[in-house]
């Protein structure tokens, strides 16, 4: 007999209108403010300044 | 530049590469919920998906300020990629080190147990060995030869009786009686040795 393989559905639907957390985007504009990317020698180094 | 809503993606990425940090916002706050109910869509986890969702943008950022990004006015197609690509790295990653998540019809606890004891169990059986070895000390000295030479030496009889010079039924008989004696001390005073 062929083995039946079932999946019980997600308890929860996908929402449309999920957004991820206000502090992940705070840490994000933050991250990118504190990146700075220095130009030397056609090299380039990436610099976290807090 | 004045940004707003009407500013093309493609204006706001020129801008943010020559460093118009508010750019940047105007594009999160333009693309976050596609991008995250995306990620959420294929990992059914709140914290994953933040997870994943800092990372896209954490390459999204690396990228346009190291100047590396072609605008070809594809940016929403070309972040989701980076997000799909996240998202498969994360699920080879769990691949390699299952994760269980547990729900209301099963727990995986049901069905694993632990067996180790807890602390507060350890510490009644290191009291419970201290107790039995405190009474085993108050036996009459051969008794007590005989149960430490079997339960703490492991020694057959036959071996007590060779090192103790008696015959093996002698050292059963003790044996027997230095149980005996034990429980009777331990009936006496009510000890309780179970864990």
């Amino acid at each position: 007999m062929p083995k039946m393989y079932s999946e019980t559905s997600r308890p929860e639907r996908v929402n449309k209108n999920l957004v991820p957390k206000e502090e992940t985007i705070k840490f994000l504009l933050d991250y990118s403010k504190a990146l700075s990317v220095i130009d030397y020698n056609k090299l380039k180094f990436e610099a976290l300044l807090n | 530049m004045k940004l707003n809503k009407s500013t093309t993606d493609a204006l706001l990425v020129s801008a943010y590469m020559k460093g118009n940090e508010s750019a940047l916002c105007e594009l999160i706050t333009r693309h976050k919920q596609r991008i995250y109910s995306f990620i959420y869509s294929k990992v059914f986890d709140r914290d994953v998906a933040e997870d994943i969702f800092q990372d896209t943008f954490i390459k999204v950022i690396k990228t346009l300020k190291r100047g590396a990004y072609n605008e070809e006015g594809k940016f929403l197609p070309w972040v989701m990629r980076i997000a799909h690509n996240l998202v498969i790295d994360h699920f080879r990653k769990n691949n390699r080190m299952p994760k269980f998540e547990n729900n209301d019809d099963f727990n995986i606890f049901s069905v694993l147990s632990d067996n180790a004891l807890n602390i507060e169990k350890r510490m009644i059986k290191g009291q419970v060995e201290n107790d039995v070895r405190r009474l085993i000390e108050e036996l009459p000295d051969d008794q007590k030869q005989v149960l430490v030479m079997r339960m703490y030496k492991d020694m057959s009889f036959k071996e007590i009786s060779e090192q103790t010079g008696v015959s093996i039924n002698t050292a059963l008989g003790r044996m027997r009686y230095a149980l005996i004696n034990l429980r009777k001390v331990i009936d006496k005073h009510n000890i309780i040795l179970t864990n």
